[in-house]
């Protein structure tokens, strides 16, 4: 029976929906399930991973040198706590994308990167060449599984769970040679782009940081989460954290709204796994109606305050 | 200080690669090439740095058949002073990359190595964060801008939460992404130049990498299509249809 430790991802006080998201890849893959939470003083997030439906123990470490995910600094830590675990996972965030490498290659083994489907415990799904193509990968009888999960293909495990929670101490000492400075965070009242059941995009049409006010207005009436294309960044109308697609976030709401944006393939794979796209763009031809569930060809200046007006 | 810049064969950005239709692999036969776009950037951010009086030397280097010298040349007509082939027949994962990397590094001792942050062919993005482990030195992933302090680098990092910054000692892995610059274009005259900058080609059972722990692909499949969606007239149509579905 495999044995599965997961590598949680928090800011020190809440746990990130992508351990919940991990958690339903671990079971997909079966097996006793554990979740590493390494930071410094961050019991309330170990209380979160215990809840979470389905796992069994929670191994808390706390240190100093722990307490912003440094690789340098997690990567020894976690390959300590690999020795007893026949997979070893992290989301396929920038966090875990930091991490998880670090710690295949201390392993001794190459890393499953974005796995969007279990097909065995050793056999995995996953997209490559931005998503155009899609193949089955398969590890050795034996070898130990390091992955990442690409998020936006698994449900987060629910609640309702009631893991041991267990204090260990760090085994290693800070790497020296790296050392955390600053998070500088856009820091929104909204929610969160990559766990919004609702999304609400724009592109370059918006013409400038201005316009962009357009989209946050409706983002708020509808309780949504607020994503640009690449060209919209590009352009300085929002930061960089807003980015989505493929070099960007890739995430999977429930509805999608992109306005103005054209749907460059990179933009695509980011999106594509939405259960409901909107598109609303001025031209016909634009490739995002390829894959827009709704379609509407208009000027998304007089299309937005039309749609908020029915809204109420 | 010398520079090492990875620099990866892939299919150009603007091709839309297809599955072959019995699943044995993507069909490239005949479509363009190109150096990796993020090692690109890697590549301008060295020339850059050198261009600052902070490095002395910019290196490239590759992993492949021959065909990967035309991308080397590309990389000496951007500027690289010189390049490394590290020739083998099989395609390379990334473990054995970081090891084929980490072995040329002990020849070199460079100061900094720069990569790109994932290569758009496999999507990986392992090959920097692998080589910093083996190398046991510090990474710095998904750059968009460095700043030299001495022996010292700050790198701000694009992370999902937002920009965060950390500092490290040299020498280190940096992976770049897409906003950390843009690359220059190759000149003309540059390309008759590169032709003669020194290109050396080192066979990968010299260096003693290991493809041991490969993982086997057994499956290539073309995307799920989603399904055809409708158009509406208006937004009060829209709004309707998003009621409808229960969506609103």
């Amino acid at each position: 029976m495999s044995k599965i430790l997961i590598v949680a991802e928090h800011d020190g006080h809440t746990l990130n929906l992508s351990t919940a998201k991990c958690v339903s890849c671990a079971k997909a893959i079966g097996g006793d399930i554990d979740i590493a939470v390494l930071g410094q003083g961050h019991d309330a997030v170990g209380a979160q991973a215990a809840a979470l439906a389905g796992v069994s123990r929670v191994l808390m470490i706390s240190a100093a040198h722990l307490a912003h995910p440094l690789a340098a600094n997690w990567a020894p830590e976690v390959l300590q706590l690999a020795a007893n675990y026949t997979h070893v996972i992290g989301p396929s965030t920038t966090m875990g994308k930091d991490l998880m490498p670090r710690v295949a290659a201390l392993v001794g083994v190459n890393q499953f990167s974005d796995v969007m489907e279990v097909l065995s415990p050793l056999s995995f799904r996953r997209p490559i060449y931005a998503g155009n193509a899609i193949i089955d990968v398969k590890a050795a009888e034996g070898q130990k599984i390091v992955m990442t999960v690409r998020t936006a293909s698994w449900p987060a495990t629910g609640s309702g769970g009631n893991a041991v929670v267990e204090q260990r101490t760090a085994q290693g000492t800070a790497a020296g040679h790296s050392r955390y400075l600053a998070l500088n965070s856009a820091g929104s009242e909204r929610p969160d782009l990559q766990g919004a059941s609702k999304v609400v995009s724009g592109g370059r049409a918006l013409g400038s940081a201005e316009g962009f006010a357009l989209i946050y207005r409706l983002a708020d009436k509808l309780g949504a989460g607020v994503g640009a294309s690449r060209a919209a960044v590009d352009a300085g109308y929002v930061p960089s954290d807003m980015q989505v697609g493929q070099t960007g976030k890739i995430i999977a709401p429930d509805l999608y709204l992109a306005f103005g944006i054209s749907g460059a393939i990179q933009h695509i794979t980011g999106i594509k796994d939405s259960r409901t796209i909107v598109a609303v763009n001025k031209d016909a031809e634009a490739p995002i109606f390829e894959i827009a569930d709704i379609g509407l060809v208009g000027d998304l200046f007089t299309v937005i305050p039309e749609i908020e007006a029915l809204l109420g | 200080m010398k520079i090492l810049v990875g620099i990866k064969r892939v299919v150009d950005y603007n091709v839309r690669v297809r599955v072959l239709p019995d699943g044995s692999g993507v069909d490239i036969d005949g479509v363009k090439m190109s150096i990796n776009p993020f090692d690109e950037i890697a590549l301008e951010e060295a020339l850059r740095i050198k261009e600052a009086g902070k490095a002395a030397e910019v290196i490239v280097i590759s992993c492949g058949t021959d065909e990967c010298q035309q991308q080397l040349r590309t990389a000496l007509a951007m500027g690289a002073d010189r390049a490394i082939q590290v020739k083998t027949g099989s395609a390379l994962q990334p473990l054995s990359t970081a090891q084929a990397l980490l072995r040329v590094i002990e020849r070199e001792q460079p100061g900094l190595v720069i990569l790109g942050k994932q290569a758009i062919d496999d999507d990986n993005s392992q090959t920097g964060q692998m080589l910093a482990a083996l190398w046991n030195r510090p990474q710095a992933t998904f750059a968009s801008k460095l700043v030299f302090e001495g022996e010292k680098l700050t790198v701000t990092r694009e992370v999902d939460a937002g920009l965060e910054t950390i500092e490290v000692d040299l020498p280190a892995v940096v992976t770049v992404d897409l906003r950390l610059n843009e690359p220059r274009f190759v000149k003309l005259p540059d390309i008759m130049k590169a032709k003669r900058k020194p290109l050396d080609v080192i066979p990968l059972e010299e260096l003693g990498a290991s493809l041991a722990s490969n993982l086997d692909i057994t499956r290539y499949a073309a995307p799920p299509l989603r399904q055809k969606g409708i158009r509406v007239e208006n937004a009060a149509q829209l709004v309707q249809e998003l009621k409808n579905r229960g969506l609103l």
